[in-house]
C-alpha cells in the first residue's frame, strides 16, 4: 500500500504544528516553511493526479482497517483534480500574503493556513461520509481563525455570522448523517452506494429525507440561493488572501454534491427521483441571476467580487444539475476556471485598496504609481470572470450551454446564462471604469473626505502600506497566467474532465476498489469476520 | 421509549431553532447548543435503541450498535470546540461594536 495519498493531509498538519510550537515568533521561518510545504503539496498532488489519470483508483486504509468498517482515503480522478486545483490556488495566495505583509498582522496566519489546507485536501480525499464531516469542521475551524485574522469590528461581526451559519450547517450535516445511518447502517460512501440501491420502493422516505438534508448542507457550503446569505459579508470582510483561498471552499460544496449525487444517489435512483433536475436546476439559475444582479448593485469592489462568486457557483450548479456526462465535465471545467478567477479578483481588489490606502468605495479613487498594472490585472480577471472571449470563462459558459442543449429547461439555461453575462459585464465595466479611469482626473489632495462613507474605528489608512508589493503582483500574475493556460489547453482539459465524469457516472471501479481491497479485518487469524448479514 | 426520545429531540430542536431566530448573539449561541444536543441524541438513536446490552460485537446474543457512540463522541467534541470559538468571536464583536446583533447592523455604504 503506497502511503503517498495520505501525505496531503499529514504534511500540512505537521507543518502547522511545527509553526505553532517552534516558530510562532519568527515570521521568516513561518514563511519559508509554509511556502515550501505548499510547493511540495502542489508537486505531490500533481503526481497523485498523474497516477490517477489513467483511471486508477488509489485506496489508502487508515490503520489498515478494511473499508466498510475503517475509514479510507480514495484518490480517483475527481479527488486528485481538486487537489491540484487547491494547491495551485494556495501557492500564489500564500505568496501574495507574504508579499503584501498580510501574514505578519497576526501570529498564526501560516499555521491556520496550513490547517485549512489540511481540511480542504482531506475533504477531497476521504471516502467516508463522517470523515467528510470531520474534515469540513477542520477546514471551518481554521477558516474562522483566518476570517477574523488581523481583527477589526466589521471583521468580527461578519465572523460571528459566518461561524453561526456554519455551525447550523454542521448540525444539519449531522442530522443528515444520522438519518442515513439509521436507514443503511453504514457511512462509507462506496458501501452506501450499494445499500441505497438495494432499498425497495417501500422504504424510500428516510432515504429521501437524508438525501435532501445532505443536498441542503452542501448547498450551504456552495452558497446556493437561498442559502447564500453568509457569503457576501464574510468574503468581503475577510482579509484578501483569505478571501482568495475561500474561493476553493465553495467548491468543496460543489465537489461534495458531485461526489454524493453521482455515487450514493445517482440520477437514475428511484428513491431520490425528481430531486436532481426538478429542484437543483431552478435554484442554480436563480443563484446565477442573484449573483450577477448583485455584481451590478455592489458599491464596493470586494462585495462585487463576492457576488460574482455566488453567480459563478450558480453557474457550476447549473451544469451539475443536468447530471449528464457533458454537464459534469462542463461543471468541472468551470470549477477550475471560477476558482482561479475569483482568487485573482480578490487579490486584485486588495492591490487596488492598498494602492489607494483608503477604503474601497468606488467614489474616492486615488490611483497611484502601478495602477496601470493593477488595472491590467483587474481587466484580465474580470474578463475571465464575466465570460468574455478569449479567456476561460467564455469556454466554460459555452460548454455549459452546449451541455444544456436539448435538455428540458434548456431555454431557461440559455436565457439566464446569456442574460446574466450581459448584466455582469455591465457591472464589472462600471466598477472598473469608476475605479481606474474616473480617478485619473483626481489628485490625492483634491479628494474630500466622503461624508457618506461609514466611519471605521480602525481605518486601513492608520497603517499605510508601502508601494504595491512586487511579490503581490507576481502572485496575481501567476493566477492570471494559470487562467490563460486553462484557456490555451482547454482541449486537453475538457478531455480530462470528460474522463472524470465518465469515471463518476460509472462508479463500479471506485466501489470495487474500496470494498474489495482486503485489510486487517480480513485477516484469517481474526476470530470472527463480520459479514453483510450482521446488521 | 422511542416516543420519549423522539419527542425529546423534537423539543430540543424546536427550542434551539426559536433561540437561533432571536438574532442576538447570546440566545443564538444557546440555540445552537440546544441544536447540537438534539443532534447528538438523534445520532445516538440512529443505531436503534437497545437497553442493557453491551456495545461490543462479541459472543453476546444481544448487542447495541457501537458506531453511533463513536460518532456522537466525535460530534460532541467538535460542537464543544465550535461553541467555545463562537463565544470568543461573538464576545470580541460585542466588545468592539457595543452591539450584540447577529445580522448586519445597517444598510452598508449608502451612496
Amino acid at each position: 500500500m503506497s502511503h503517498w495519498s495520505v501525505v496531503p493531509i499529514v504534511l500540512p498538519a505537521f507543518l502547522a504544528s511545527f509553526i505553532i510550537l517552534a516558530a510562532r515568533h519568527h515570521v521568516a521561518i513561518q514563511r519559508v516553511v509554509s511556502v515550501g510545504g505548499t510547493a511540495v503539496l502542489l508537486l505531490l498532488s500533481v503526481a497523485l493526479a498523474w497516477e490517477a489519470s489513467d483511471g486508477t483508483v488509489t485506496l489508502y486504509r487508515l490503520g489498515d482497517w478494511a473499508a466498510p468498517f475503517g475509514i479510507v482515503l480514495v484518490a480517483d480522478r475527481l479527488s486528485t483534480l481538486m487537489l491540484v486545483l487547491t494547491c495551485a490556488l494556495a501557492l500564489p495566495v500564500l505568496l501574495y500574503a507574504v508579499g503584501s505583509g498580510w501574514d505578519a498582522r497576526g501570529k498564526h496566519f501560516h499555521a491556520l493556513f496550513q490547517f485549512q489546507l489540511m481540511g480542504i485536501l482531506g475533504a477531497f480525499l476521504t471516502g467516508d461520509l463522517f470523515n467528510l464531516f470531520v474534515f469540513f469542521e477542520v477546514l471551518l475551524i481554521a477558516s474562522y481563525g483566518l476570517m477574523i485574522h488581523a481583527g477589526g469590528t466589521a471583521r468580527l461581526r461578519a465572523g460571528t455570522q459566518y461561524v453561526l451559519y456554519n455551525l447550523l450547517g454542521s448540525t444539519l450535516f449531522l442530522f443528515a448523517m444520522g438519518a442515513l445511518y439509521a436507514e443503511t447502517g453504514t457511512l462509507n460512501m462506496a458501501d452506501l452506494a450499494g445499500r441505497v440501491a438495494l432499498i425497495g420502493p417501500e422504504g424510500t422516505a428516510g432515504i429521501r429525507v437524508a438525501a435532501v438534508l445532505l443536498l441542503l448542507v452542501f448547498a450551504v457550503k456552495a452558497a446556493l440561493v437561498p442559502l447564500h446569505f453568509w457569503l457576501p459579508s464574510s468574503y468581503a470582510e475577510a482579509p484578501a488572501p483569505v478571501a482568495a483561498l475561500f474561493a476553493i471552499m465553495t467548491k468543496v460544496g460543489a465537489y461534495s454534491i458531485i461526489r454524493v449525487f453521482t455515487l450514493i444517489f445517482p440520477p437514475g435512483l428511484e428513491a431520490t427521483a425528481g430531486l436532481h433536475g426538478a429542484w437543483l436546476l431552478p435554484l442554480a439559475l436563480v443563484s446565477v441571476a442573484v449573483g450577477m444582479v448583485g455584481v451590478l448593485a455592489a458599491r464596493r469592489l470586494d462585495r462585487l467580487v463576492a457576488f460574482a462568486v455566488i453567480g459563478s457557483m450558480g453557474m457550476v450548479m447549473t451544469a451539475i444539475s443536468l447530471f449528464t456526462a457533458a454537464g459534469i465535465s462542463a461543471a468541472l471545467y468551470y470549477v477550475v476556471h471560477s476558482t482561479l478567477a475569483a482568487g485573482a479578483l480578490f487579490l486584485v481588489v486588495d492591490l487596488v485598496a492598498g494602492g489607494r490606502g483608503q477604503d474601497d468605495t468606488a467614489a474616492d479613487v486615488v490611483p497611484r504609481a502601478g495602477a496601470t498594472r493593477t488595472a491590467a490585472l483587474f481587466f484580465a480577471a474580470a474578463i475571465a470572470m464575466v465570460g468574455l472571449p478569449p479567456l476561460s470563462g467564455f469556454i466554460g459558459k459555452l460548454l455549459i450551454l452546449d451541455a444544456a442543449f436539448g435538455r428540458p429547461g434548456a431555454v431557461w439555461v440559455w436565457a439566464v446564462v446569456l442574460g446574466t453575462s450581459l448584466v455582469a459585464m455591465v457591472g464589472f465595466a462600471r466598477a472598473g471604469s469608476a475605479v481606474f479611469w474616473r480617478g485619473r482626473a483626481v489628485r490625492a489632495a483634491d479628494v474630500p473626505a466622503d461624508p457618506g462613507a461609514p466611519v471605521e474605528a480602525e481605518a486601513p489608512a492608520a497603517d499605510p502600506r508601502p508601494a504595491p508589493p512586487a511579490l503581490g503582483f507576481a502572485a496575481v500574475g501567476m493566477l492570471v497566467a494559470l487562467l490563460v493556460l486553462h484557456t490555451a489547453f482547454a482541449g486537453p482539459i475538457t478531455a480530462y474532465a470528460d474522463a472524470v465524469s465518465r469515471q463518476l457516472l460509472t462508479p463500479t471501479r471506485y466501489v470495487a476498489t474500496v470494498l474489495e481491497t482486503p485489510g486487517r479485518l480480513w485477516d484469517p487469524a481474526a476470530a470472527r469476520v463480520p459479514t453483510e448479514g450482521d446488521r | 421509549m422511542e416516543l420519549l426520545v423522539a419527542s425529546g429531540i423534537g423539543v430540543l430542536t424546536a427550542a434551539g431553532l426559536y433561540l437561533v431566530l432571536r438574532l442576538r448573539t447570546f440566545p443564538v449561541i444557546l440555540g445552537t447548543s440546544l441544536l447540537t444536543y438534539a443532534v447528538n441524541v438523534f445520532l445516538f438513536a440512529s443505531g436503534r435503541l437497545v437497553v442493557g446490552a453491551p456495545p461490543i460485537l462479541g459472543d453476546a446474543a444481544r448487542y447495541t450498535d457501537p458506531l453511533p457512540q463513536a460518532l456522537v463522541l466525535t460530534a460532541i467534541v467538535i460542537s464543544f470546540g465550535m461553541t467555545a470559538v463562537v463565544v470568543m468571536i461573538a464576545l470580541g464583536a460585542f466588545l468592539h461594536a457595543d452591539d450584540d446583533r447577529v445580522d448586519d447592523p445597517a444598510p452598508e455604504d449608502a451612496p
